[in-house]
Order: C-alpha cells, then structure tokens, then sequence
C-alpha cells in the first residue's frame, strides 16, 4: 500500500464489491435479492475484467455450496444476499465453518421475519449469524456503520477468512447498503495475505493438521496432495470419526482458532466512555444515530458514551467490560426486538441496568429516540 | 386532433385480429374482454407498469380457471412481480383466496392446499399456484418436479419473463442467449448473457409425463384461455408456461407488448404446443416465420447486437438457428407456409 488515498462517491454495496476485489477477491457467486443486488451486479461487470469469474447461480443454496467449491479450488471467494437468502444458506456456512473453508458472506440485512420489508433496513439477522447454522461452531461476523467502513471491513473480511480459514459473515444493514457517501479509499490497494497453502512432503500431508496458529495449511489444488474435505467430524487425516477424544479436540481447536486470532478479528469504537454514567451500545446504522445521541447529550451536561461493536461475533467481551466499568446504565440500540440485548445482559453485573431502544417497523433508529431514552433513563436512575 | 375527427367513421379498434374486444367478431369468437360476464379473478387497479405482459397474461389465465371452477379456486404465489403489484398494503386486486408463498416453494405450498382438500373432502376447489421464470426455473425448480412427480393436484403457471425483474433486472435461467441485464451487462467478447444450452421448463415437465403441459402467449390470449380451461378440465399436475413481455426488463415500448409475443411466437423462438402425458398433441402453426431479428431489434436489452455499421450477425445466426431448431423440432410451419 502506497499511502495514498483517493476521495470517491460510493454506494455502499457498491463499495462491498470494490473492496472486495481490491482484497484479492476473484470468485462470485450469488443470486438476485433486495437490498443486495447491487453487490452482484457491480462484481458481474467488475470480476471479468481482472479476469475473475462471476456466476450467478440458479438459488441461494447453490450460490453458497458454489462459493466453498471455489474457495476450496483455491479461489478468494464470496457471495452477497439479504435475510431469506442468509436463512437457505445456513447449512452450507455450517460446512464452510467445518471444512475451514476461507469465505466472504455479505448480508445485507432488510425487515424479517420470511419475505419480511425487502426495501426497508433490519437488524435482525444478528442471532442468525451467530446460530443461523445448527450445532455448536464459533462464528466471525463484523458490521460496518458507514460506506467506508463497508470499505475497510469486506477487506478485513477477506484478510480474516484468508488468514483465520473460516466464513466471515458481514452484516450490512439496508441503509448503509445503499447509503451514498463521499470515502477516501486506498489509491494502489494492495490484495490481503493470502492463505497458508501446505509445504513439505505431499506423502505425510494431513489435510487437519494445525501447528500453534491453529490454522490447518490447506492443500493447493493440482499439487498433488490428497485433499479430503467432509462435512462430517473429522481428524487431523480429514477422514469422519465419532471418537469422543477426536471429536471433541476437531470442535475445539475451531474455537480456539477464532480465539488466537482474536486480536486480527476483534474491532470496536469506545467513545467518551471513560467517565459515562450511561452507555449507548450500537453499530451498523444505529451507531451513527447513537453517536449524535452521545454527542448531544454530552453538550447537555450529561456523561454518555458510546461503544460500538464493529466485531459482533466473537463480542469484543473484554473491551466492552472495560468501556462500561464506570456505567450504571447500558442503553442497547438497535433494529430488531433486542437480540444484542441479551448478549449484554450477559455481560453486565448486577449492578449494571441493561434496557433496549428498539424499533423493528423498517425505519431506522434516530438520534431523538436514544436521546429520549437517555433522559427516561436518567430519571429511573434517579 | 384533427377537426375532421367528429364526421371519422368509429374504427373498432385491432380489426381483424383476435387480440382484444372485436365487436365486429360472432360473440363466439370474441374475447372476454368484450364480454359483461367476466369473471374478474384479477382486478384492475393493480401497480403493474404500463404495457406489463405479466399483469395480462395472469388476468387471463386467473379468469379462465375461475370460469371453470365456478368460482372455487384458490391461488398460490412465489414471491415476484405479480405478487408485489396486485398486492401493495392495504389493498389487493386479488378476488380469490391468494397465499403468497416464499420465492421458491409455490408449488410445494400449493401442493400441500390440494392434500388438505383432498383430506378434507373438498376437492371441488381447486388449486392453481404460479411464479416468474426465475421462481419456476431457477430457486423453485425443484419443489415443481417434485410436485410433477407426485402428479399432485394442481395447475402451476409460470408467467416466463425472461429474468428477475422484480429485483432490478437480473439475468435468470429463462433469458435467453445476448440478453442484456444487470448481471450480464452488455460488455466484452460476448457481450450479454452466455449461449447456455437452455433450460425448456415445458420440455422439462413433459419429461415427468404429466397429464397436460401447454405454452401459451399473450398474443394470443383466446388461445391461453382455452389452455387453461382444459387444463382445469383434468385431475393431477398441470403446467401452463406463459411468455410475458416484460417492457422494463426487455427495454421495449410499453404498447409493443402484445406484437413483440407474437413476434416471439411467428419468428419460432416461442413454439405454442399442447402435450399430454408426455407427448406433443397440438402445435400453433406458423403461416410466415418471421426472422428473429425482427423480433430482436426493438428491444433495448439486444441494442448491442444491432450497432450502427457493427451488427452482430454471428449471434443473430446463432439465435436464427435456435428458431429454425424450434420450427423443425415442433414441426411448426403450415403447409405451404414459408421459413426463413
């Protein structure tokens, strides 16, 4: 990277497709939904010109399945879509997340449940990424609150998966989707590292074996390693087993993988929350509204902070205790009927009140309704 | 206008022709247009845009199978078009019982509300679910043979318009090859969508030896009429496919829709044919084939391969040769009649 940047007007879906060819991104697949399409339709003119491959397949399924098949042919890929598309992905993300498979899946989220308000912005996908897929699995999803973050975070998308072996899943509320705004992006961007391909002998190569990064090196196609990928527990070998022992050390090295890697996937925003008696907690388009909210209210006298998660899953835990050490009072913004609520509620001490600003009717959360909350609350409070 | 307008003879209008009401017709022979006994399945005052071949060719068939139930009809719908303009909140221009789906399982749905009947002795009302090409080609595909295999109950069209018009004009299993959409943009080598090798849904259904498989166009709508009612004539699954000129997605005049279905029809891109229990009965006769250029050159979305000086006449004889293929397979000239 040279430094540079360059001030362009972008769409954010626009900029998902961009960044995500900037990151090295050589592979589509996907299917026509609101409010995402446009992420398909910029990589379908963009991707044949690097001389990628853009398909448009015949459903959501298929564009997942199609996805994992590329990436595990040795291509950086990913797919967009929007709620019921990420609903009839789930179990391929599931064996994406088993077979390690490195992956970008955008969605970007509308009003739900079923067919739902495919026009109008959600945030109720947000339980979903965590355990859209069945069984237990450890989860990345991150979520961008402006047009250049949409920017920064397909990349980092991309680096993780790359990096880390694993699904990333990066959830775009419908106003940030199709959110216009003026960003300086990189001028020369450079492709994110790619993934660790296997060395060494090809006769003694275990498809699962991880060394202290946790991370399997993944057989380059044509190389002549035996690739063996299932979507059943397996061993370091690849091949399936219901050994207990076996079984349980394939799903743990899963999360203890996420967990190294912590410090490459967690991101988050903690603002004026040294001294807050109340803390706002937001992201996507509600954290631009909560922002406002904060700053309005600390030019009314009041000690409000924000902290905002760009990292969903895994929670930026640590940061988020440390953000809200001083908090009596936890706001929680968000579009759906409370889902991050409940990791909050998780997180906080008995001493700490956790309530909702919430609104799920397609419209997004505004500045006024937080700082309203905030007054309600202060008045409990006293 | 003219102030000679007054002292004009009246001209009924499309004389001769057996498009809309021709009052000139036996009543035998016009179309229900022109008749107060319409039964009315669809009403007016849907949001379709100006010259949508869906919202026609729906009207007609709905209201065909009305007539021939007696009222007793129920209709499922995937998700597209025609379930977002007839139903904006809070109104509907729906007159029958009307279950929107999800994009993908109107033929399973519907195959569920004709087991109901069945169980609940009610087998007098009858089921006709629908969808667009890319709910009946692409994601519901495999919901719809598995309701042809089982020979369920019910009568699916699918009004075929040739993408995802729905969410912008995307490119589906249905559009045809060169076609301009928003995921196939018209650049590079091979400009439009690829030269596939097509996906024939009736072909596809007459494989499953289904009692009745018919294509039907709204150029013709006595004829879509007729299909229908002797598709609700008969017991299992039913396929009826429906060419719907699309004027935002095909980028064609709002009232060229009725002649570019014809032109689809005459130029052997579109063969119109009945088949029963897997086997062609009928087939509409072409008297002239028209060539497909003409059909081709007044959509916008096919602009590109007729380029001032620079015709792409490589894959107008590829597209030519699809039709020519089409009117030999399906033996569609009348005797006497002339191909190109």
């Amino acid at each position: 990277m040279t430094g540079e940047t360059k001030l362009t007007n972008l769409q954010g879906n626009h900029a998902c497709a961009l960044a995500a060819i900037s990151a090295g991104c050589d592979f589509y697949a996907g299917y026509p939904i609101t409010p995402s399409s446009e992420v398909a339709e910029r990589m379908s003119v963009e991707l044949p010109r690097i001389g990628g491959t853009f398909i448009q397949m015949e459903d959501e399924i298929a564009s997942m399945a199609a996805v994992l098949g590329a990436a595990m042919g040795g291509a950086v890929a990913m797919t967009a879509t929007s709620g019921p598309g990420f609903s009839l992905k789930q179990e391929n993300i599931g064996l994406g997340i088993i077979t390690e498979t490195p992956c970008v899946i955008v969605n970007v989220m509308r009003g739900g449940p079923s067919t739902g308000m495919p026009t109008r912005p959600g945030q109720g996908d947000i339980m979903q990424a965590r355990w859209g897929t069945h069984g237990d699995h450890p989860v990345v999803a991150l979520a961008p609150a402006s047009v250049a973050e949409v920017w920064s975070e397909t990349r980092r998308a991309f680096a993780i998966a790359e990096a880390v072996r694993t699904p990333v899943i990066l959830l775009i509320d419908e106003v940030v989707g199709h959110l216009v705004e003026t960003v300086a992006v990189d001028a020369n961007p450079e492709p994110v590292t790619g993934r660790v391909w296997a060395e060494g002998d090809p006769a003694n190569f275990q498809p699962y074996e991880a060394g202290p990064s946790l991370v399997p090196a993944m057989a380059k196609p044509g190389d002549g390693r035996r690739a063996h990928m299932t979507g059943l527990t397996h061993g370091p070998d690849g091949f399936p087993t219901q050994d207990p022992a076996t079984a349980s050390a394939m799903l743990t090295r899963l999360f203890d993988k996420i967990e190294t890697h912590n410090s490459l996937i967690e991101r988050f925003e903690a603002i004026d929350c040294e001294d807050a008696d109340i803390v706002i907690v937001a992201y996507g388009i509600s954290a631009r509204a909560a922002r406002r909210a904060t700053s309005l209210a600390r030019k009314a006298g009041l000690r409000v902070g924000l902290f905002r998660p760009v990292t969903l899953w895994p929670f930026p835990e640590t940061a988020f205790r440390t953000a809200t050490k001083s908090a009596g009072r936890i706001l929680v913004a968000e579009m759906n009927a409370g889902q991050l609520r409940m990791e909050i509620e998780r997180l906080t001490s008995e001493n700490q009140h956790v309530e909702g600003v919430n609104r799920f009717d397609g419209e997004p959360i505004t500045p006024e309704a937080i700082l309203t909350a905030i007054d309600q609350s202060k008045e409990q409070a006293a | 206008m003219s102030d000679t307008s007054a002292t004009q003879r009246v001209k009924f209008y499309q004389t001769g022709t057996h498009t809309v009401g021709n009052r000139l017709l036996d009543e035998a022979d016009r179309t229900v247009q022109a008749s107060m006994e319409r039964a009315n399945a669809i009403t007016s005052g849907h949001r379709a845009c100006q010259g949508c071949g869906e919202a026609l060719g729906a009207r007609y068939a709905l209201d065909s199978a009305m007539r021939a139930t007696e009222g007793k009809l129920v209709a499922v719908n995937a998700t597209g078009c025609l379930e977002v303009f007839t139903t904006p909140y809070p109104e509907t221009s729906w007159q029958i019982p009307w279950l929107h789906s999800l994009f993908g399982n109107a033929p399973a749905v519907a195959a569920g509300v004709a087991a109901a009947f069945r169980v609940k002795g009610r087998e007098d009302v009858r089921v006709v679910a629908q969808g667009g090409d890319g709910g009946t080609a692409d994601i519901g595909f495999g919901c719809l043979s598995g309701m042809f295999e089982r020979n369920d109950d019910v009568l699916y069209i699918c009004y075929d318009n040739e993408a995802y018009m729905n969410t912008g004009v995307q490119r589906s299993s249905a559009t045809p090859p060169a076609a301009r959409t928003a995921t196939t943009p018209a650049v590079g080598d091979a400009p439009g969508n690829v030269f596939g090798t097509g996906k024939n849904l009736p072909l596809i259904a007459m494989a499953h030896n289904i009692p009745y498989v018919a294509t039907a166009s709204v150029a013709n709508l006595h004829d879509l009429e007729a299909k229908v009612e002797k598709a609700m004539g008969m017991r299992g699954a039913r396929y009826i496919h429906v060419m719907v000129p699309c004027p935002l997605g095909w980028g064609s005049a709002s009232d060229a829709t009725i002649n570019l279905a014809r032109m689809a029809v005459e130029s052997g891109l579109f063969p119109l044919f009945e088949a029963e229990h897997g086997a062609v009965t009928k087939t509409n006769k072409i008297r002239h084939q028209i060539p497909v250029a003409d059909y081709l050159r007044p959509q916008l979305r096919f602009a590109h391969l007729f380029k001032k000086d620079r015709e792409n006449t490589e894959s107008l004889q590829r597209i030519q040769r699809m039709a020519d293929a089409n009117i030999k397979r399906f033996d569609l000239l009348e005797d006497g009649g002339s191909a190109q």
